[in-house]
């Protein structure tokens, strides 16, 4: 049964080095395809470290992603981070509100898993 | 081609297999432009980078001289001249070009893309618009109370970072400007100082503060509208602050005594609020709280900016058009408006007919509906590193990197022009030259003289 968080897309360090490395090398790549879930939540929804989840916002607009654990305490439960990226630039949509800025932190959105890590 | 600026800061010859030192180089990565770092070069790249952080240090080893072609047209090896005839020919048989990017450009390459924009009564935007752009729209509604990165480190004694996380964005933040320094009137550093941190997850900034204080998502705007409460000494309803805010009446009174009590505040403020739902509302809430603290003592407030040259982005259209950023020239003088001449806009509302992407990432950052557009129009692309963006481009150019290669001036996020101390030659052309063989091109085409 989908859920509903609030998805805090944000700069992390290894993205911002990425960015440097290449955009198509693996550090800028893993750090983008990493969704961060709180421990709490992954424990009170059964999910476990790798699993592919999928994201959908309020458009309709939707993306697949792994999930990972937030450290300790860094993400309160009901929230999910991911770094800037391709998949948190999908989440978008194309209405920035008379602004010129998408919403682009603080969307909401629905996540439902779809396929478990093999073991 | 090269300008004069440019010139007069071109690199130091290398001599092949013999080590160079570049004393107090600039690092464009981010906004806060340290310009005391020392370099090693060894031929065309640099092997040390000395007190860059790790950003900063990710900058400076990454950016060698790539082996490709410096320009391609629809995906094949073309020569420049045959690149700067195709785009100025895209740019002059659209009805309506835009040009967006340039926070990762000198202010000499910026000047000429907004000449390219006036001849052919084009729109600029740069990457403010989807960064501190609401912010720039609310300095216009509410005024900007400022001051310099130097100021803050030799008197902010208060230090609040509001939505922004330095440890991760700017990782010599606290070190080199708002924390660390023995200042002028803080001779004990950070004992002299109280950090504050507010932001919706405890951030790696976190740690760094005296004060964390957690708010709930999306309620910036209602957490600074209580600390004005307070300012002005409106009695409020603790239960009711606490359920907008997600923290107790006490914390926010605490803080506001201490605001209250400080010799020079200063609120550096992040995208946590520009990104989120109410935007520029939330950035002129925070620029109102600043200027109602003057009313007590001395208060300030910066946004934390993200790319090395944004700032100077913000400040070069404006004194070229009056205006910070989404210029439309289409009536043959410049007219301001975000949300319709903005970039994100004018792609996914499928206005845009070509577009010139300067050091910029639009194909991998902006919304799915923006992207589909930009894919269906030719559209020129100059960048230093292979992005989703070049690799789609009509026109694509490889560029020299800025501050690495080539000379020319950045602004800090304070306003303050830095000049850059480049570390060794690009066989490939710089942004300026690019668009200034370009600009040549398209007065041609207009019949201009």
């Amino acid at each position: 049964m989908p859920e509903t968080f609030i998805l805090i897309p944000g700069r992390t360090t290894d993205q911002g080095c990425g960015v440097s490395e290449g955009k198509f090398n693996d550090r800028y790549q893993k750090a983008i395809n990493a969704l961060q879930v709180a421990p709490g939540d992954m424990t009170r929804l059964g999910l476990a470290e790798g699993d592919r989840v999928r994201l959908t916002g309020e458009e309709g607009q939707t993306v697949e992603v792994c999930i990972t654990a937030a450290k300790k305490d860094e993400l309160p439960e009901g929230l999910l981070f991911i770094a800037y990226g391709d998949i948190s630039s999908r989440m978008m949509t194309g209405d920035t509100h008379g602004s010129g800025m998408p919403t682009s932190k603080g969307m909401e959105v629905t996540m439902e898993l779809i396929q478990k890590v093999v073991a | 081609m090269t300008s004069g600026s440019t010139q007069a800061h071109a690199p130091t010859p290398t001599i092949p297999g013999e080590l160079k030192v570049i004393h107090d180089a600039t690092c464009t990565f981010c906004g806060c432009v340290c310009d005391d770092i020392e370099l090693t070069v060894k031929d065309d790249h640099i092997i040390e980078a000395k007190r860059a952080c790790a950003l900063g240090k990710s900058w400076f080893l990454n950016h060698s001289v790539e082996d490709r072609p410096s320009c391609t047209i629809d995906g094949n090896p073309a020569s420049l001249e045959q690149g700067y005839d195709r785009a100025a020919q895209i740019l002059t048989n659209g009805k309506y070009p835009i040009c967006y990017g340039l926070s990762d450009s000198p202010c000499e390459a910026q000047r000429v893309a907004v000449s390219i924009v006036d001849w052919i009564n084009g729109t600029i935007d740069t990457t403010t618009s989807v960064c501190h752009g609401p912010s720039g729209m609310a300095f216009q509604g509410v005024g900007e109370v400022t001051c310099s990165l130097g100021e803050v480190a030799n008197r902010g004694d208060m230090i609040l970072f509001w939505g922004s996380n330095p440890a991760e964005s700017h990782p010599r933040h606290f070190t080199k400007y708002s924390l660390m320094p023995k200042g002028m009137f803080l001779p004990n550093g950070r004992k002299d100082r109280t950090c504050v941190i507010v932001d919706v997850r405890r951030t790696k900034s976190a740690k760094a503060a005296d004060i964390f204080i957690q708010i709930k998502p999306k309620k910036d705007f209602e957490a600074l509208w209580t600390l004005r409460a307070l300012a002005k000494g409106i009695e409020l309803d603790p239960d009711l602050v606490h359920r907008e805010t997600g923290v107790e009446f006490s914390v926010w009174s605490d803080l506001m005594d201490r605001m209250k009590a400080c010799k020079f505040g200063v609120i550096f403020f992040g995208m946590g609020l520009t990104m989120t739902r109410g935007k520029h509302v939330n950035s002129e809430a925070l620029l109102a709280l600043t200027r109602d603290m003057n009313a007590h003592t001395r208060f300030v407030a910066k946004p934390n900016r993200g790319h090395g040259n944004v700032t100077g982005a913000d400040n070069v259209v404006s004194w070229r058009t009056g205006y910070p950023f989404g210029v439309n020239h289409a009536r043959g003088y410049p007219r301001f408006n975000p949300g319709e001449y903005t970039t994100s806009d004018t792609l996914a509302n499928r206005e845009a007919d070509c577009a010139m992407m300067i050091a910029c990432d639009p194909m991998a950052n902006f919304s799915q509906p923006a992207r589909e557009h930009l894919a269906t129009i030719p559209y020129i692309a100059l960048d230093t590193k292979e992005t989703p963006t070049t690799r789609s481009a009509a026109v694509a150019f490889a560029v020299a990197t800025y501050g690495i290669n080539t000379g020319g001036t950045v602004y800090r996020m304070d306003d303050v022009p830095i000049p850059l101390r480049p570390a060794f030659a690009s066989p490939h052309p710089s942004d300026y030259d690019v668009l200034t063989a370009i600009e040549v091109r398209v007065k041609k085409i207009l019949g201009i003289t």
